[in-house]
């Protein structure tokens, strides 16, 4: 496989406090990747880390082969769309364009004014006269026009109403689909992440808890439903990744490539969003437990 | 990346060119009337006979106009360093566009050169125009009243050191503060604070001093007594065209200060002429008396007397030194902004990442 971005031990401490620690990471190239975690998980420290606009404090990242923002070479091969759209509130839609043109080797600006009258956007309107989807729009386009090899987004649909949020993710996806750019998106919304990701990873706490193509999770992961027993009770080869008993019945949550199990337990299928919950939800001891499970 | 630089700086730039230009209209408008009045009244005084009184009454044109050019001239610097420099990367940081312009294809250190070079270039050009501007308008007024030294921080070349400081400062105010305002207030607070203490305790030294020795005449000391203490003899300052005099004192060959004890012994008649006098006048530290007409003859002879083992001292700064200390308080504060510029680019690669 190989890595678009690559972190080994990665880690980042502001002040005395440690936002992103030991984080290793490999995430494939040719994909749309998802980044998934609850706040605080270190997500937009690591895309911070991966475009260069902070340094680590510990550990390696590498972007495309090469250390993050080391020069403007590196600099051009990553396009970034940062949190809440960043731009500047007082130039106008052209004045962006132009922004980008000045500051991009590699500016492709008929790309860049085809798309904004796409979206329909006025080239003299104010900045801080559009709404917040437009204004991910112009922020996408701006990171797309420097023809960048890997784009990264660090949720970008976050504080944009479902409408705009769905028209962001459907011209993301056109753009995959037209320039076949690799794409790192984080995001807490796991059903906007099932819409344009083909790759998951679910990152909390600095870990990766778990990685793979949304097919392969998805055929990985079931719910099984019985009569009530423990976990040390179930079949050699799968993992539990969530549990839940009732008086006399059990549910897991089970991770394994073919399950066998006894014939009266009930195994059905999962969505996308409860697989990433059950991750998300699973505490540090249940983490450490989970690989003794696989030895066995 | 100049060309970004020059859109995101037109609301300054602008600003900087009215002023320059509002200057200009007021130094045409009064320059050369005032440059007339000076041939035709001040030149020809020594032909007239009475210098003193011509020059006195020229002094009157348009110093309002020159006191507040002067001030302007002062202020100006501090102006930059808060309006350009001090918004510069916190203004980016607060509004979260460093994240959009620190990853286009060009790294944050080029950025900040290009920042720094273009404004702080500009910033040397509109404060030198300007002192250019007030320096000629005002260069009769100065030249008539043979005070160099008193408008040197508003003239000729060092307030483009200061216009240049001011803003590396506010750059510098910018990248440690990482909030506008905050970082405005503390880059005023610092510029006020370096000038005031330049002025007091660095400039004195940047060129090395004149004395002066005068021999003790009635006309050249007065007589009163400091701080309500014993009486004493005590120097005028001379009149030393265009000087900036630091001291004037009275000294043995050894270098000794006379002591009021010394004149006590050495005239008793007068210290008790002028007690009898009746009470000294002035409310000011030092307070200096008329001394009475009864002990003229006395007064001059004690100074004829301490005359003979003390004489007086001026320190000085002579009027052809003028130049010499522009030039060397230019370079240290262009050298000042540079290392302050060097702390920039450090602080933008490393702490700010």
């Amino acid at each position: 496989m190989n890595a678009v971005l690559e972190a080994t031990a990665l880690g980042k401490r502001y002040r005395r406090r440690w936002a992103l620690s030991d984080c290793t990471v490999a995430i494939p190239e040719g994909k749309v990747v998802g980044l998934v975690g609850p706040n605080g998980a270190g997500k937009t420290t690591l895309l911070h880390l991966a475009v260069g606009l902070v340094a680590p404090t510990s550990g390696m990242v590498k972007v495309l082969g090469g250390r993050p923002g080391q020069n403007a070479e590196q600099l051009a091969r990553v396009g970034f769309v940062a949190q809440d759209t960043p731009t500047y509130a007082a130039l106008t839609v052209a004045d962006h364009l132009r922004l980008g043109a000045w500051l991009n080797s590699r500016w492709d600006s008929g790309a860049a004014e085809q798309r904004i009258q796409q979206i329909g956007l006025d080239g003299n309107q104010r900045v801080r006269s559009l709404s917040g989807g437009q204004r991910a729009q112009l922020a996408l386009t701006l990171a797309i026009a420097k023809r960048p090899e890997l784009l990264i987004l660090d949720e970008p649909v976050a504080s944009l109403d479902p409408l705009a949020r769905r028209e962001f993710l459907q011209s993301l996806s056109e753009v995959v689909n037209e320039q076949g750019v690799s794409v790192i998106l984080s995001s807490n919304l796991v059903a906007d992440l099932e819409r344009v990701c083909d790759y998951v990873v679910v990152l909390v706490a600095s870990r990766v808890r778990v990685a793979g193509s949304i097919g392969e999770l998805l055929s990985m992961h079931h719910r099984v439903t019985g009569p009530r027993r423990g976990p040390g009770s179930l079949p050699v080869g799968s993992q539990v990744i969530e549990e839940c008993h009732t008086d006399g019945q059990s549910t897991f949550l089970m991770r394994g490539a073919d399950l066998v199990v006894w014939p009266e337990w009930n195994v059905e299928k999962i969505n996308l969003e409860d697989i990433v919950l059950a991750y998300m939800g699973q505490s540090d001891a249940d983490t450490s437990s989970t690989p003794r499970s696989e030895m066995k | 990346m100049i060309r970004f630089v020059w859109r995101q700086f037109r609301v300054q730039s602008v600003a900087a060119l009215g002023t320059l230009f509002l200057v200009a209209v007021v130094a045409l408008a009064t320059g050369p009337h005032l440059a007339h009045l000076y041939d035709t009244n001040v030149a020809t005084c020594v032909a007239h006979g009475d210098c003193l009184s011509a020059t006195s009454a020229f002094l009157h044109n348009d110093s309002t106009i020159r006191t507040w050019l002067g001030l302007l001239i002062i202020v100006f610097p501090g102006i930059i360093g808060v309006f350009w420099g001090a918004p510069l990367v916190a203004k980016e940081l607060e509004a979260g566009t460093h994240r959009l312009v620190w990853t286009q294809s060009v790294t944050r250190t080029r950025w900040l050169a290009t920042k720094l070079g273009v404004i702080g270039l500009a910033s040397i050009i509109v404060a030198g125009l300007l002192s250019l501007i007030v320096t000629w308008l005002a260069s009769p007024l100065d030249r008539a009243s043979a005070n160099i030294f008193g408008t040197f921080d508003e003239r000729n070349i060092v307030p483009i050191g200061y216009a240049a400081f001011a803003f590396v400062l506010g750059v510098t105010a910018s990248v440690i503060v990482r909030r506008t305002v905050p970082a405005m207030a503390s880059t005023l607070v610092a510029f006020v604070a370096v000038r005031l203490s330049f002025d007091r305790l660095v400039r004195p030294h940047l060129v090395s001093r004149v004395l002066h020795e005068l021999a003790l005449t009635p006309a050249s000391v007065g007589f009163g007594s400091a701080n309500g203490g014993p009486f004493t003899l005590m120097p005028n300052t001379p009149n030393i065209s265009n000087s900036w005099i630091y001291s004037t004192q009275i000294l043995n060959k050894a270098n000794h200060a006379l002591s009021s004890h010394f004149v006590a012994i050495t005239c008793p008649r007068l210290i008790a002429g002028v007690q009898s006098g009746g009470p000294t006048t002035g409310s000011s530290q030092v307070s200096r008396v008329q001394v009475p007409s009864g002990t003229q003859k006395a007064f001059q002879d004690c100074v004829a007397k301490v005359g003979g083992i003390f004489h007086e001292v001026v320190t000085y700064q002579p009027g052809n030194h003028y130049w010499l200390l522009q030039w060397y308080e230019m370079t240290t504060y262009i050298l000042v902004t540079l290392i302050l510029a060097g702390l920039c680019f450090w602080w933008v690669r490393r702490r700010l990442s």
